[in-house]
């Protein structure tokens, strides 16, 4: 599925924590909301974000951000 | 055969001749029938031969049935699915009947499996053979309370009187904790694999990959029951109820003033106010479910019994009148609460954006804070914004549909909390809201 050229972001729900750390990565794609956790936008990850994306999916503390392929269905 | 028991297949072969030709005739019969009565009541289960391969999956993709557990998904896309992944992965898929009702103002599927076992059976071995499943699961609440008796006992008996081989399905009966969260998709595919029972977060969906790895159909038990009919009846027999976008005869519990709760079948394009005119005077209704939404009165009033001229999901069926006398703040503070406490508490947002809403709904709903504290519904607006959309289930986007249909129904109650007034006396909760288990409380 990483394979695909515009890949989507989502989250783990049950597994972040609300690091925090993607928003930094990531201003341009992800903010926090009150509580800490991560409000991403929807739609592809920009070419110029793509591989701060694939850095912020790597670094996740608690590797609940993903990378995965646009509107798959669910 | 004792007298009592010809009394019995005589009523049942008199309303035979009504199943399938009345609109107001009842789909299910008025007591409880064990296979022999089940077989005169709605005639034989058709075998193999009478319905070969892939007919079953025509028939139900013509009469358009739609799940009737609360997401209202197309049956046949499901059933498309699941034998597609089967087929591409070399998988024999499983077939679950949930008939975990969490939600507790809710009775038709309990009562539709306490009246009928058998019609959820027969629906089960029928998509069995249809989709060469190997496992057929019929998940039911643990010690489901009913008011008639054992639920559970009552289903492993109607299992244990049928013919395996003749079935060509066996059926395994496995129970669940009567949590409001149990019955949704994921959360039931981790109790038949052994584990919590609650969301997880998966790359597929449970249709792809779900009990033990296997393309799996869930679907509610009124909905396999639909299968057992359509099967036998036809597709058009099915059309003939409902309109030509919400097909099909329906069950719903109806609350209606100070009488029981009672479990009715209607069918969409019906009116809805003769099912709760003995509450009247009406201050509003819930429709759905507590994921539902509440309508107005007036609305409640001309409007049809379709999610078409309701403009809301008719969901796991509930529909809920709210007398004049009580307070709709109140009640949707103490639904919420229970929605709260039913988080399985996993992910962020819900754990922390619905205890805030109920909360918020708390004081509003109480005159004396409502006329002092500032910012309640701009705090439950954000609030209801964050949580929707971001779990692993539906249960913060069901709770945040209530609680915003609430602010728009109770804008007038709203207004006179805020200037310290209730203009509903009664404040006691009128729809039941179980005290949380134990198990989720380490969260």
């Amino acid at each position: 599925m990483r394979t695909n050229p515009s890949p989507e972001l989502a989250v783990d729900w049950a597994g972040c924590k609300g690091h925090g750390l993607c928003a930094e990565l990531l201003p341009d794609h992800i903010t926090l909301d009150d509580w800490g956790y991560p409000i991403v936008s929807a739609g592809p990850v920009s070419a110029a974000a793509a591989k701060r994306a694939r850095r912020a999916v790597a670094d996740c503390p608690a590797l609940a951000l993903k990378l995965k392929a646009p509107a798959a269905g669910r | 055969m004792t007298a009592i028991d010809n009394g019995i297949r005589e009523a049942a072969v008199q309303q035979q001749t009504q199943v399938e030709r009345t609109e107001d005739n009842g789909v299910l019969p008025s007591r409880p029938l064990g296979l022999a009565d089940h077989r005169v009541y709605y005639g034989a289960l058709p075998t193999p031969d009478q319905l070969p391969l892939g007919e079953l999956a025509a028939k139900l993709g013509h009469a358009g049935v739609r799940g009737r557990g609360g997401a209202g998904f197309p049956l046949y896309r499901k059933l498309v699915s699941v034998s597609g992944a089967a087929r591409a992965r070399r998988v024999a898929p499983t077939i679950v009947a949930n008939g975990c009702e969490g939600e507790p103002a809710s009775h038709k599927d309990k009562h539709l499996l306490w009246l009928a076992p058998h019609l959820v059976l027969d629906g089960m071995v029928l998509l069995g053979r249809e989709l060469r499943a190997t496992r057929a699961v019929l998940a039911i609440e643990a010690g489901a309370p009913h008011g008639k008796g054992d639920l559970v006992r009552r289903v492993r008996e109607a299992v244990a009187e049928r013919d395996v081989r003749q079935d060509g399905v066996r059926v395994e009966v496995v129970e669940v904790p009567g949590r409001f969260i149990a019955g949704e998709s994921a959360a039931l595919v981790s109790t038949l694999d052994g584990g919590p029972g609650l969301p997880t977060y998966r790359e597929d969906s449970v249709r792809e990959r779900g009990v033990g790895g296997t393309p799996t159909l869930i679907q509610n038990v009124e909905t396999v029951a639909q299968v057992a009919l359509i099967a036998r009846y036809g597709a058009d027999w099915f059309r003939d109820y409902g309109t030509a976008a919400e097909p099909g005869p329906q069950l719903f519990t109806v609350y209606a003033g100070r009488n029981r709760p009672r479990v009715v079948h209607a069918a969409a394009g019906a009116p809805l106010w003769p099912l709760i005119a003995d509450a009247e005077p009406i201050d509003a209704v819930l429709i759905g479910g507590y994921h539902g939404s509440w309508i107005t009165a007036p609305m409640a009033r001309h409007a049809r019994l379709s999610e078409a001229d309701l403009d809301v999901p008719l969901g796991a069926g509930l529909i809920a009148a709210l007398p004049a006398e009580r307070c709709g703040l109140a009640e949707t503070a103490h639904i919420v609460r229970y929605l709260a406490l039913e988080s399985a508490g996993q992910c962020g947002p819900c754990l922390n954006g619905l205890p805030r809403i109920a909360a918020a709904l708390e004081l509003l709903a109480d005159p004396h804070h409502a006329s002092q504290r500032n910012g309640l519904l701009e705090d439950l607006e954000r609030w209801c914004g964050m949580v929707e959309g971001r779990g692993l289930c539906h249960h913060p986007d069901g709770s945040v549909r209530l609680v915003r249909s609430a602010l728009i129904v109770f804008r007038t109650e709203i207004a006179a909390h805020r200037a310290g007034l209730c203009t509903g006396g009664d404040r006691r909760p009128l729809l039941p809201a179980p005290a949380p288990a134990r198990e989720y409380a380490a969260h």
